[in-house]
C-alpha cells in the first residue's frame, strides 16, 4: 500500500512545482486573446480606413484621431457610388436607424410581454416547460434560417400577392424582430427572477391585481436588467447581415426610405457589398463603414453593460 | 362583498365603478401577454412549415430524389439535367465547424478556467465585460478581418514554403469563426465553473492539492456537463455562421481535403442563391429551402443535445 502510493506520487513531485505556474500562464494568455483580437480588429480596420498614398504605418494612428473622425462623418454622409472616392454609407446609416426604431417597436413589447407571461402568469408545469424549451431552441436557430422564414412569410406571403410586403423595411424589421425576440425574452426572464418574491406578495396583500403588481412593482424593479438585455439584442439586430440579404435589403438604392413600406438597405449589407468589390480602393471605404458600425455597436453594448453593472444583479459583481 | 366599507354609497364610488374596468383590464392584459408568448410558438411553427412546404415543393419540381439530394457529391444546378447533391456543402460546413472548434475550444476553456479560478477580482471585473463586447462584434466584421488580415498573413507565411493559398480559403474561415466563438465558449463555461461550490475546492486544498490540481481535477470534472454543453452550442453556432464564411471561404462547392482552397458552406449557398439571378419558384431557388431544412435540423439537434447534456449530467449540490 505505502509503496504503491509512493510510486504514484514521487514522479509527480517535481512536475507539480512547474506544471501549475505554466498552466496558469497558459490560461492567462488564452484570456488575453480576447483583448488582443479586439485591438487587432480595431487597429487593422483603422489602418485600412486611413490608408492613403504615402500614409504613415498603423502605429501612428493615435495622432490621426481627428482625421479619422472627419473621415467617418464624411463617409456617413456620402451616397452609394461605384467610384471609391465618392462612395459612402448614407443609405445604410439611414436604413439602420429605421431598422433600430422599428425592431424596438415590434420586438420589445412582445419580448417583455412573453417573459412577463411566463414568469408571472403561467404556473410551473408542462405548458411553461414547453414554451421555455421552445424559446431556448429558437435562440439557437441560425440567423439565416430566420431570413428564410422572413422571405417566405413576409416578403412573399407564400405567393399571396395582396399580403406580400415585398422587399420593404417592414418585412425586414419584422424578420429581425422575430430573430431577437427569444433573446429579449430570456434576458427579461432573468431580470424578473432577480425581483424578490416579498415585493410581489406585499403588492398582492394590499389588494393590487396581478397586472398592477407587475406594472407598478415588478417591472420597475427589473428595469435595469430588461434594459440591458434589450439594448444588447437591438445591437445584435443592427449588426445582422445574413437574414437581411435574404429578405432583400437592396444592394443599390436610389432614394432614401421615407416610410416602412419603402425599399431600403442597411449598414452591414452596404459594407458587404463594398467588401465584395474587387477594386482595391474600396478597402478604405469598407473599413470606414465597419468603423461606423463598430462605433455604434460598441457604444450600445458598453451602455448596456454599464447599466447592468451599476444597477443590476444583486449578489454578483 | 367587502365588509370594511362604511356606507353603501362610498363603497360604490370607490370600488364598483372600478371593479368592472379592472376586470376588463386584467383580462385584456392577460390576453395580450398570452399572445406575446404565442408569437414565440408561432415562430417555431412558421419556420417548420415554411421549410417543409418549400422543401417538398423543391423535390416535386426538380425531380431529384431525397436520397440523391442527401448523398450526391456534385452540386451543379446549372447543368442539364441539374445536379443537386448536398454533400459538398455539408463537407464545407463540417470543415469550418471542425476547424473553428479546434481553435476555440482550448482557448475558450483555458480562459474560462483563468476567469473562474485564477483571475484576481479586479481583473475579472475588467475582463468579463471585454469578452461581452467581443461577443457583440458583428460577423461581417470578422469576415472582413479574414480578407484584410488573416488571408494575407497566411499567404505570407505559407507561400514561401511552396503552398498555394487562394484568396478565398477554408483555413481563414476556420480562424475567424474560431476567434468569433471563443467568447461564447469561455463565458458559458465560466458560468458553470464559477457555480461549482467553494467547499469542493477547499477540500482539495485541505488535502494538499495545488491550484492546478484543484482546477483540472476537481472543478473541471464537477462542471464538465456545462463545459460540454457550451462546446456543443459553439459547434452549432459555427455551423450556422454565415457572413464570416461567405467573405472568407468563398463559394465553390467541392469536397477537398486541402484547407487552402475555396469551399462553400450550406449558409453560403443559401446566400448565393438569393443573391443570384434564379427566379422565385424555380428549382434552383427552391433548393435553398431544402438546404435550409438540413441546416435547421442539424443545429436544432445540436441545441437539443446540448440542453440534454446540461440537464442530464449536471452535478447537483445542495
Amino acid at each position: 500500500m505505502s509503496s504503491a502510493s509512493s510510486s504514484l506520487y514521487t514522479p509527480h513531485r517535481r512536475s507539480r512545482r512547474w506544471l501549475g505556474p505554466i498552466f496558469g500562464v497558459a490560461c492567462f494568455l488564452a484570456t488575453l486573446t480576447g483583448v488582443v483580437v479586439l485591438s487587432v480588429v480595431l487597429g487593422a480596420v483603422i489602418a485600412a480606413a486611413l490608408r492613403r498614398p504615402g500614409a504613415e504605418p498603423w502605429y501612428a494612428i493615435g495622432s490621426h484621431a481627428r482625421d479619422l473622425f472627419d473621415l467617418l462623418v464624411a463617409l456617413a454622409k456620402k451616397p452609394q457610388s461605384s467610384d471609391p472616392l465618392l462612395a459612402g454609407f448614407r443609405a445604410g446609416v439611414v436604413g439602420s436607424m429605421w431598422m433600430l426604431v422599428l425592431v424596438a417597436v415590434f420586438a420589445i413589447p412582445f419580448g417583455v410581454g412573453a417573459a412577463v407571461f411566463l414568469e408571472e402568469y403561467v404556473p410551473p408545469g408542462p405548458w411553461r416547460r414547453i414554451i421555455q424549451t421552445n424559446i431556448a431552441n429558437l435562440a439557437g436557430v441560425p440567423s439565416i434560417v430566420y431570413g428564410i422564414l422572413g422571405l417566405a412569410l413576409f416578403v412573399r406571403a407564400f405567393g399571396f400577392k395582396n399580403l406580400a410586403m415585398g422587399r420593404t423595411l417592414l418585412a425586414g424589421s419584422l424578420t429581425l424582430s422575430l430573430l431577437v425576440l427569444p433573446v429579449i425574452v430570456i434576458a427579461t426572464q432573468e431580470a424578473l427572477r432577480t425581483v424578490p418574491n416579498s415585493l410581489r406578495q406585499a403588492a398582492l396583500a394590499l389588494g393590487a391585481t396581478r397586472w398592477q403588481m407587475v406594472r407598478d412593482h415588478v417591472l420597475p424593479a427589473a428595469l435595469p436588467g430588461i434594459l440591458t438585455g434589450t439594448i444588447l439584442s437591438l445591437s445584435r439586430a443592427i449588426g445582422e447581415t445574413a437574414p437581411l440579404l435574404m429578405v432583400g435589403a437592396a444592394g443599390a438604392i436610389g432614394v432614401l426610405p421615407k416610410s416602412p413600406f419603402d425599399r431600403y438597405t442597411v449598414l452591414p449589407v452596404e459594407i458587404y457589398n463594398y467588401a465584395k468589390n474587387p477594386k482595391v480602393q474600396f478597402q478604405t471605404v469598407t473599413a470606414g463603414g465597419i468603423l461606423i458600425l463598430l462605433l455604434l455597436l460598441l457604444t450600445m453594448n458598453a451602455t448596456a453593460i454599464i447599466i447592468r453593472n451599476r444597477y443590476g444583479r444583486p449578489g454578483r459583481g | 362583498m367587502s365588509a370594511t366599507t362604511l356606507t353603501p354609497e362610498a363603497d360604490d364610488k370607490l370600488w364598483s365603478g372600478n371593479s368592472k374596468l379592472r376586470a376588463w383590464r386584467e383580462g385584456g392584459v392577460t390576453l395580450f401577454l398570452l399572445l406575446c408568448a404565442a408569437v414565440t410558438i408561432l415562430t417555431t411553427a412558421g419556420i417548420v412549415i415554411v421549410l417543409s412546404v418549400e422543401t417538398v415543393e423543391f423535390f416535386r419540381k426538380s425531380g431529384v430524389s431525397v436520397l440523391e439530394f442527401l448523398t450526391g457529391t456534385v452540386l451543379k444546378p446549372e447543368l442539364s439535367p441539374p445536379r443537386y447533391g448536398i454533400l459538398p456543402l455539408v463537407w464545407g460546413t463540417f470543415v469550418v465547424a471542425a476547424g473553428s472548434t479546434i481553435i476555440a475550444l482550448p482557448v475558450g476553456l483555458l480562459s474560462a478556467i483563468y476567469l473562474s479560478e485564477y483571475a484576481p477580482r479586479a481583473l475579472r471585473l475588467v475582463l468579463k465585460p471585454t469578452l461581452e463586447l467581443l461577443a457583440g462584434i458583428p460577423t461581417i466584421v470578422y469576415g472582413y478581418l479574414a480578407l484584410l488580415v488573416v488571408t494575407p498573413v497566411l499567404k505570407r507565411v505559407l507561400e514561401p514554403v511552396g503552398l498555394r493559398v487562394e484568396t478565398f480559403n477554408a483555413l481563414a474561415a476556420c480562424v475567424v469563426v474560431g476567434i468569433m466563438i471563443i467568447p461564447m465558449v469561455s463565458s458559458l463555461s465560466e458560468d458553470v465553473l464559477s457555480a461549482v461550490p467553494r467547499g469542493l475546492r477547499e477540500a482539495g486544498y485541505g488535502l494538499g492539492a495545488t491550484k492546478f490540481e484543484v482546477s483540472t481535477r476537481i472543478v473541471l470534472p464537477a462542471g464538465l456537463s456545462g463545459v460540454v454543453a457550451s462546446f456543443i452550442l459553439a459547434l452549432s453556432r459555427a455551423i450556422g455562421e454565415t457572413m464570416a464564411v461567405v467573405l472568407a471561404a468563398g463559394m465553390r462547392p467541392q469536397i477537398s481535403l486541402n484547407p487552402l482552397t475555396s469551399i462553400e458552406t450550406m449558409t453560403a449557398y443559401i446566400v448565393a442563391v438569393t443573391n443570384g439571378e434564379a427566379s422565385y419558384g424555380s428549382p434552383k431557388y427552391l433548393s435553398l429551402f431544402a438546404v435550409g431544412m438540413v441546416l435547421f435540423l442539424i443545429t436544432l439537434t445540436l441545441n437539443i443535445v446540448s440542453g440534454f447534456v446540461l440537464r442530464r449530467y449536471r452535478e447537483v449540490y445542495q
